[in-house]
């Protein structure tokens, strides 16, 4: 079971590099005329494919492409001049941070809500909660980010209201320009967890066990907490792995807003200037991520709910 | 709609967390900047590839030319100090200065200069402005410290060219690299690339000018796309200085910021709507000449740029030797425009596409001409059109297009008009022969009065619709001086930047 | 549910609340959004330069923008460009879905496996990269937008046609009408289709919302519709660096979004409950 995943995730991501690559090379638009501008000339054209490696044929840069992926080298890109790899390290150490706070946040917002609204079902709190979800649904989360620079940068002056200093300015600067990003992701994916949070404990509430619990003589929140919270944890896990696409969908756009400079952003100037080894590596990467997330959640979903394992 | 109401938790995280940011705030020290650019280089070596952002961080600062071109677009000498012209014009001789090291210790002579203009004009050259050392025969260097050029026709620029970005002076060990990691004989020496942040720069103590040692200890250019974000850091003090500023909107909002100084210059970026003349209806002059007259500069002014820019009549800016004002030639006149279309036989208006390339300043003039254009009956639709990718693609290359519009940052570029597959697709001989003549001309005031019939020429053509100069909209701290009000070129010379205490 | 919570959890008055606010918002827009397409207060091309950042009810109810247009006008025109691409979306993403879902449901055994594993690959892709990348290859517009955003339904629909239609054909009737001789196709069309309908009509409203969001982000991208025709999206885009001078203009089409994702997510709970009693009031 495990190891067909694994070697299912695998022919995944052999899918996507290749149809990555072939998207990537076969777009409209010359990189080797990006570079050249208004300027260009045929013969000046010809030298810069030549220098950018592009008059190979085809086939020959995907697989020496792939084996390079496979050994850890993701190529050079072709208007930085740098390696692809360092690149997106570089670029990583922004949008990672900036995914794990949002998950981190969303997931400190949505616990509670969602403990609060269950354990106090169709009361006030409860509609106080339901609210609260239905309105982070329903906000985008980059108007969101324009709303809390308005608030916070231009008009309180609180915090920076984009760029990044980087992580060598130190903890401080860095983390406060992360700040309201972070919030502007969560908030959406806060509004989702809650839900579901909601949701799953009601769910489990009301299987046999937890009721067995009740007659042992467990208050409505003892049970809530040491036998429903556990148990609800399944369908909490499935939705943080689903969404995490979206939370890099998110990302990108955040980034955008912010102008931090992320992998969301570096695909994104990468994809204007045609520099295919750096869209291909860093896309590569997301949906590796992804996929490897989700495959984490699987697992997981082993540890917590032992009748699958069983099945398994 | 309420604005964001405040909480006590959040108001208490931000609280904590403005803590943070201003024990950062004001730390930039006296003799260092931090430069703001909306666009970062791809790669830093000024020779190989043709993005602007290349030579705003390196020209000047890190790589020098033979000849340099100074604040006020006048030639002056660099690393040749003197150089005598043949009487016919054909042959240069430069002597170059002695003494001078590149930042690797080599030194600078004769052989470094032929290497470089040899790398430029050879085969494998990817010089995006190749064609400035095509006039050039034969390179010699008799000695260590002179260099003679042999031209093939006389060429009155060739001297401004040499001072261009693409034309600085490599060191042959070293040049490959010098797209990561880029040595000159500049000011300033590479400190490091952090990619997608900034670029760091410090002072070359061993800089072989005595008279023009800069007077800053580093300089930083920090990577800001959004204009937005420009704003908060030039206001919060993170960066110094944004020598071209990005959202004319927000411009006037530092005006009364007593911290900040704000300088309105001229770049050399001509904002003009091309035309495809190679096919109706554009192909007709009459079809043409409507469109600009039912066009009102300062509107398009007004709502592409708040009010900020200068008007243009012909593909000339008012930076350039022998500007000629023809704004007046075929001036707003919608009932005129109207009548010209109906003779034109477009009596019941015309439909046009438009190719508009994502930048700001052309989305937004793209509008302001679909609405003008509708008052005189021609419907543009709007196709955006990704730049550069595309745009080189379908409108530069293919010529697949009716109108387009985009910003020609080259300075004194109206002989693109001559080239023979530009994708106006103007073709007048008399052009050519005016523009063969400006560029050969040795005299000046010959030059400049052959410049402005060209300029005539185009205005009454109407090959694209010319609408204004982009302005230069500078903004730094209080006591910053000496950063370049104009831009008579893409540059952040920091040579002569100081702090006024 | 059970008894027990039965006895405790008050009688719940806040279901057909639910349905009827989301009924009311939705309506509300989609007739606001119709009307724009034969009037709007004031013309939504056309500029009038001198008339432009008027703050909200000094030139208009929402002031105008950096054009000098009516900032009303421009949002209700707004809402039948959203409305039009997200129904298109939901639409083609949604018959592809339940189609492919229905297929694998029917089929089983390797078109099965070999559907939903391709439905994998599509979800694990983030779905602003694909957009992007379809909009290199299309160039920015409608149908770049439309096809994007049906891109990443297909997945969601046909994984609910699947798993709802295993649960039909699991049934007694549907072995009955093999044994009578019907096609895949005919069971499909007249026994699970049918069944499945309310499944598909909650999923479908909710994704609607989706879709608005989804387009609001392409457009903010510059990857929406083109001017003059006017979006949400490219609004709060084009607001963005007149935030300080003008806050209306960054405010107005983010309400107007989140009031319409609000009023088809209402909409969707509402139908939800209504369809499948199970899951009253659980979200």
């Amino acid at each position: 079971m495990l190891l067909r995943r694994l070697i299912g995730l695998l022919l995944t991501l052999l899918a996507v590099s290749l149809l990555l690559f072939l998207v990537m090379n076969l777009l409209p638009g010359d990189p080797a005329a990006v570079m050249l501008g208004t300027s260009a000339r045929p013969d000046t054209l010809a030298a810069m494919r030549e220098a950018m490696g592009l008059d190979r044929p085809l086939p020959v840069r995907f697989v020496v492409w792939l084996g390079g992926v496979l050994t850890g080298d993701f190529g050079t890109s072709i208007t930085y001049g740098t390696p692809v790899a360092e690149l997106i390290r570089d670029r990583a150490a922004v949008t990672l941070p900036l995914a794990g706070l949002a998950i981190l946040l969303s997931i400190l917002i949505a616990l509670p809500l969602g403990l609060v609204s269950a354990a106090r079902r169709g009361r006030r709190a409860d509609a106080v909660a339901g609210l609260f979800a239905q309105l982070g649904l329903a906000l985008p989360n980059f108007w969101i980010g324009l709303l809390l620079v308005l608030v916070f940068a231009s008009e309180l002056h609180w915090l920076p209201s984009g760029g990044f200093p980087g992580w060598s300015a130190g903890l401080g600067p860095a983390l406060s320009a992360l700040v309201l990003p972070t919030v502007a992701l969560a908030l959406p994916q806060a509004a989702v967890l809650t839900r579901v949070t909601r949701a799953a404990l009601l769910d489990t509430l009301a299987e046999d066990f937890v009721r067995t619990a009740r007659a042992k003589g467990l208050t409505r929140r003892e049970a809530l907490l040491r036998h429903a919270l556990p148990n609800a944890m399944v369908p909490i896990l499935t939705i943080l792995g689903l969404q995490f696409s979206f939370l890099v969908a998110g990302a990108v756009l955040v980034e955008n807003v912010f102008d931090l400079p992320g992998l969301g952003r570096l695909v994104y100037q990468a994809l204007l200037q045609r520099d295919a080894v750096v869209v291909q590596g860093t896309v590569l990467c997301f949906t590796a991520l992804v996929v490897v997330v989700n495959f984490l959640v699987d697992l997981a979903y082993l540890r917590f709910d032992p009748r699958l394992r069983a099945a398994s | 709609m309420q604005p964001i109401r405040r909480r006590r938790l959040p108001t208490l995280l931000a609280a904590a967390f403005a803590v943070l940011a201003l024990s950062t705030a004001g730390a930039a020290a006296k003799d260092g900047v931090v430069i703001a650019m909306g666009i970062e280089p791809a790669g830093l070596d000024p020779t190989i590839a043709a993005p602007a952002a290349i030579g705003q961080v390196t020209w000047q600062n890190v790589f020098e030319g033979l000849t340099r071109i100074d604040r006020d677009g006048k030639v002056r000498p660099q690393l040749a100090e003197a150089w005598d012209i043949a009487t016919d014009g054909k042959t240069y001789t430069f002597h170059l200065r002695s003494g001078v090291r590149f930042h690797n210790g080599v030194a600078f002579d004769a052989a470094t200069a032929k290497f470089t203009l040899d790398r430029a004009r050879g085969e494998k050259s990817t010089n995006p402005q190749k064609q400035f050392f095509e006039t050039i025969e034969r390179i010699e260097a008799p000695d260590a410290q002179t260099l003679v050029l042999s031209l093939k026709q006389p060429t009155g620029n060739l001297l401004y060219w040499l001072g261009w970005p693409t034309a600085v002076m490599l060191e042959p060990s070293s040049a490959e690299d010098d797209r990561t990691h880029p040595i000159g004989t500049g000011p300033f020496v590479f400190d490091g690339w952090r990619q997608g942040v900034s670029v760091d720069l410090k002072r070359n103590e061993a800089y072989w000018d005595a008279a023009r040692r800069p007077q800053l200890s580093s300089a930083t250019f920090r990577f800001i796309a959004d204009a937005q974000a420009q704003a908060a850091a030039v206001q919060s003090g993170e960066v110094d200085a944004v020598p071209e500023f990005g959202a004319p909107e927000l411009f006037a909002s530092f005006k009364d910021d007593p911290r900040l100084e704000t300088v309105v210059g001229d770049t050399e970026l001509k904002v003009v709507a091309g035309l495809n003349l190679r096919k109706p209806p554009l192909d007709d002059v009459r079809v043409r000449q409507a469109l600009m007259m039912a066009i009102d500069r300062q509107v398009v002014i007004e709502g592409a740029w708040s009010g900020f820019g200068t008007p243009i009549g012909s593909h000339y800016t008012p930076n350039d030797p022998g500007y000629v004002d023809l704004t007046g030639r075929l001036a707003y006149d919608p009932a005129k425009a109207r009548a010209l279309l109906a003779e034109a036989g477009h009596a019941d208006g015309l439909d046009l596409t438009i190719k508009v390339p994502q930048m700001t300043y052309a989305t937004r003039s793209a509008e302001v001409l679909q609405a003008l254009l509708a008052e005189v009956g021609v419907r543009l639709t709007i196709v955006p059109t990704e730049f550069p990718a595309k745009w080189i693609d379908e409108v530069f290359k293919r010529h697949d297009f009716d109108m387009t519009i985009v910003a020609h940052a080259e300075p004194l570029d109206i002989g693109i008009y001559a080239r023979p597959d530009y994708y106006f697709g103007y073709r007048n001989p008399q052009f050519d022969r005016v523009l063969g003549e400006a560029e050969a001309a040795t005299d000046t005031a010959r030059r400049l009065e052959l410049y402005g019939e060209a300029q005539r020429m185009l205005a009454d053509d109407v090959p694209a619709l010319y609408l204004f100069v982009m302005p230069k909209l500078g903004v730094w701290k209080a006591g910053l001086k000496g950063l370049w009000a104009n831009e008579p070129i893409p540059s952040n010379d920091l040579t002569e930047v100081r702090w006024d205490d | 549910m059970t008894a027990l919570d039965r006895v405790r959890t008050p009688r719940r008055r806040s279901v057909p609340k639910r349905l009827v606010a989301g009924a009311v918002l939705t309506i509300l827009l989609v007739v606001l959004a119709l009307v724009s397409l034969v009037w709007t207060p004031q013309p939504t091309s056309g500029i009038r330069i001198l008339l432009k950042l008027q703050p909200p009810l000094s030139s208009g109810l929402l002031g105008t923008d950096q054009l000098g247009r009516d900032v009303f006008s421009l949002l209700m025109a707004g809402a039948a460009n959203s409305f039009a691409i997200a129904a298109a979306a939901v639409a083609l993403g949604g018959t592809l879905g339940t189609v492919t879902g229905l297929l694998a449901a029917i089929r089983g055994g390797w078109t099965e496996t070999l559907t939903m594993r391709g439905c994998d690959v599509l979800f694990a892709f983030p779905p602003i990269l694909s957009a992007m990348l379809l909009g290199v290859v299309l160039g920015p517009g409608r149908p770049t937008a439309v096809v994007a955003i049906a891109a990443f339904m297909v997945p969601v629909f046909a994984r609910v046609a699947r798993a709802s239609g295993a649960r039909i054909l699991a049934l007694d009737y549907i072995l009955a009408a093999r044994c009578a001789g019907k096609g895949a196709a005919r069971i499909a069309a007249e026994h699970v289709l049918p069944n499945i309908a309310g499944d598909l009509l909650v999923q479908a409203t909710l994704q609607l919302g989706l879709a608005i969001l989804a387009e609001a982000g392409l457009s903010f991208l510059g990857l929406g519709p083109t001017p003059p025709a006017p979006s949400w999206g490219r609004m709060l885009a084009d607001a963005r660096t007149y935030v300080q001078l003008a806050p209306w203009l960054a405010i107005a089409p983010g309400a107007a979004v989140a009031l319409a994702v609000l009023g088809l997510n209402l909409l969707g709970d509402g139908l939800r409950d209504r369809f499948d009693p199970r899951l009253r009031g659980r979200t």
